[in-house]
């Protein structure tokens, strides 16, 4: 039986903690980035009275003649061929719909699927015509701002620890155990209800709660930053982690880890 | 209450893992989650306290105002609560959408400070049948997480600590008309004794095993809550089943002894928060929203 009670802490700047000697340069929508007209206009920007003008909220990423603004907090904008994870709220009620889908998917479910296509209107087309997509059984939802998702060749991911993730690019993050078998005869619409052993569950928890600390501090979600924040975890107890103290302790050691991986 | 759409399979281990004594996010049956706990956050309350339990973020403010007692207790003064579900809290509380949780609210917190022992009601009469002080208590759901009745009694609580009611004296003219006189220190006030306010504490039955301190899809997964309502010492002033479900007579049992021995845990926690925020004294740092 645990309760912790305390007082609130303000949080310090995020750039006093990693050290950041250059400022970013924040940008409102509205604000003029810059008068001169070298420049390529990219995402987030728009020309108007011969300056560049900012179109969302963020920071300002320059490379080399190309100038964009990277807003901090979007909602998902599809683009096709990224994976999504979706919980079905709605459905077409005719007669054909009734009589194939209603067995296979309900409502309130959770798929796995890929963007087809874009509507003008910012409107995605989703297929699942592949045998890694379909309904997603048993596991754990967090969902993220799709900003802090990154980009990468494959969102399916096996962790050596026990349990695989997919990273949706519309931020919602699922994980799951890794099933023994990986014969999907059924093409994935069939859940398997039985119980999850209690090791599986502890590595899920403990990635759910890692994945909650990395998305508190702003760092992108990849499988590597997950997996070494998971490690750098490991001495904590699970419910321990979202701790703001632990949160932060843990989430600097993941930072230096990548800093050194990349360096 | 605010509801989340969860598919079957996602159901499934929740109440598997609840069983096992291992949440979804590594907790026991019987933890909380990290409370944070702030008052006089509002400067022109009487009181006030800031309750954040998870995503679950509570705003109450206390207005002390006089006004005239009750017919049936001319010697008492009252406390009347309102609560506001705003729409920030969630999409569902848009328009009216959130009455009907606010009301449901505010009848419990009646219920429970509707006995003798809760807040000693005759330190706010003034003078007899004439004037009383009028607590108006207000609370404001700014997100809505989870476990809102633990939380808003918690809160209440703080803020009640934290109210400061003016002193007042009742100068008789020759003529016989009274007269009331504030006293010209504005540091010269009365507090409350908050010793015997009650905690709510939600346990809520998820399979054949009851957990505390629900989150928002653990509540989905529950068909039935029982609400408990504890003061410090352990003593039971109130207790309300909510949801759809049956409870058996022996989980009620079960349920009450675990809400008896929580609540005296958050009492002590509670308190000794309070008094090291009131040691900290005058200057202390204040985090307030933009913290």
């Amino acid at each position: 039986m645990a309760l912790e009670m305390r007082l609130p802490v303000a949080r310090k700047p995020l750039s006093e903690s990693l050290g950041r000697e250059a400022k970013k340069h924040l940008v409102v929508p509205g604000d003029t980035i810059t008068t001169d007209t070298g420049f390529m206009r990219g995402h987030g920007t728009y020309m108007g009275e011969e300056k560049l003008i900012a179109s969302v909220a963020g920071s300002v990423e320059r490379v080399n003649k190309l100038i964009c603004v990277k807003a901090l907090k979007t909602r998902y904008n599809g683009e096709v061929g990224d994976i999504v994870v979706g919980r079905i709220t709605e459905r077409r009620r005719s007669a054909e719909d009734e009589l194939a889908m209603r067995g296979f998917l309900q409502e309130g479910d959770l798929i796995s699927a890929e963007v087809q296509a874009v509507f003008s209107d910012g409107a995605v087309s989703l297929h699942t015509r592949s045998l890694k997509y379909g309904k997603l059984g048993q596991g754990v939802l967090v969902q993220v701002s799709p900003s802090l998702v990154k980009r990468q060749k494959t969102h399916f991911h096996d962790l050596p620890c026990g349990a695989s993730l997919i990273l949706g690019n519309n931020g919602f993050i699922w994980i799951y155990p890794t099933s023994e078998h990986k014969d999907e005869d059924a093409g994935g619409f069939t859940a398997n209800l039985e119980p999850v052993s209690l090791a599986d569950r502890e590595v899920i928890s403990r990635l759910r709660n890692c994945i909650v600390s990395l998305v508190t501090q702003r760092i992108m979600l990849y499988d590597t930053s997950i997996l070494y924040c998971y490690e750098a975890s490991l001495p904590h107890q699970i419910k321990d982690i979202l701790k703001p103290e632990i949160m932060e302790e843990i989430v600097i050691e993941t930072r230096q880890r990548l800093l050194e991986q990349e360096g | 209450m605010a509801s989340v759409a969860l598919s079957e399979a996602e159901k499934v281990y929740i109440v598997h893992g609840v069983q096992e004594d291992l949440r979804v996010d590594g907790r026991g049956c019987e933890d909380y989650r990290c409370v944070e706990v702030e008052t006089d956050v509002v400067s022109n309350t009487s009181g006030s306290a800031r309750v954040k339990l998870g995503h679950t973020d509570i705003l109450v403010g206390v207005k002390a105002e006089m006004g005239t007692p009750k017919l049936e207790r001319p010697n008492e003064g009252y406390l009347e609560f309102f609560v506001d579900c705003s729409a920030n809290a969630t999409p569902e509380f848009e328009g009216r959408g959130g009455d009907d949780l606010g009301t449901e609210i505010a009848n419990t917190l009646y219920r429970i400070f509707n006995n003798k022992s809760s807040v000693d009601l005759k330190s706010l009469c003034i003078s007899p049948r004439e004037h009383c002080w009028v607590l108006y208590v207000d609370v404001l759901l700014l997100e809505c997480g989870g476990n809102l009745f633990d939380a808003i009694s918690i809160a209440v609580k703080a803020a009640l600590f934290n109210t400061r009611i003016p002193r007042v004296r009742v100068l008789e003219d020759e003529e016989g008309s009274k007269d009331i006189e504030l006293s010209d220190d504005p540091y010269d006030c009365i507090r409350l004794s908050v010793e015997n306010v009650p905690c709510i504490v939600t346990l809520c039955k998820i399979g054949y095993r009851h957990v505390v301190d629900a989150t928002l899809q653990e509540e989905a997964c529950s068909l039935a809550s029982l609400l408990v309502s504890v003061t410090s010492k352990g003593v039971v002033t109130c207790m309300r089943k909510v949801g759809k479900g049956s409870l058996d007579p022996e989980s009620i049992f079960e349920m009450m002894e675990t809400g008896k021995r929580m609540g005296k845990v958050l009492h002590t926690s509670l308190q000794s928060v309070l008094q090291k925020e009131e040691s900290l004294g005058p200057k202390r740092q204040k985090v307030g929203f933009l913290g």
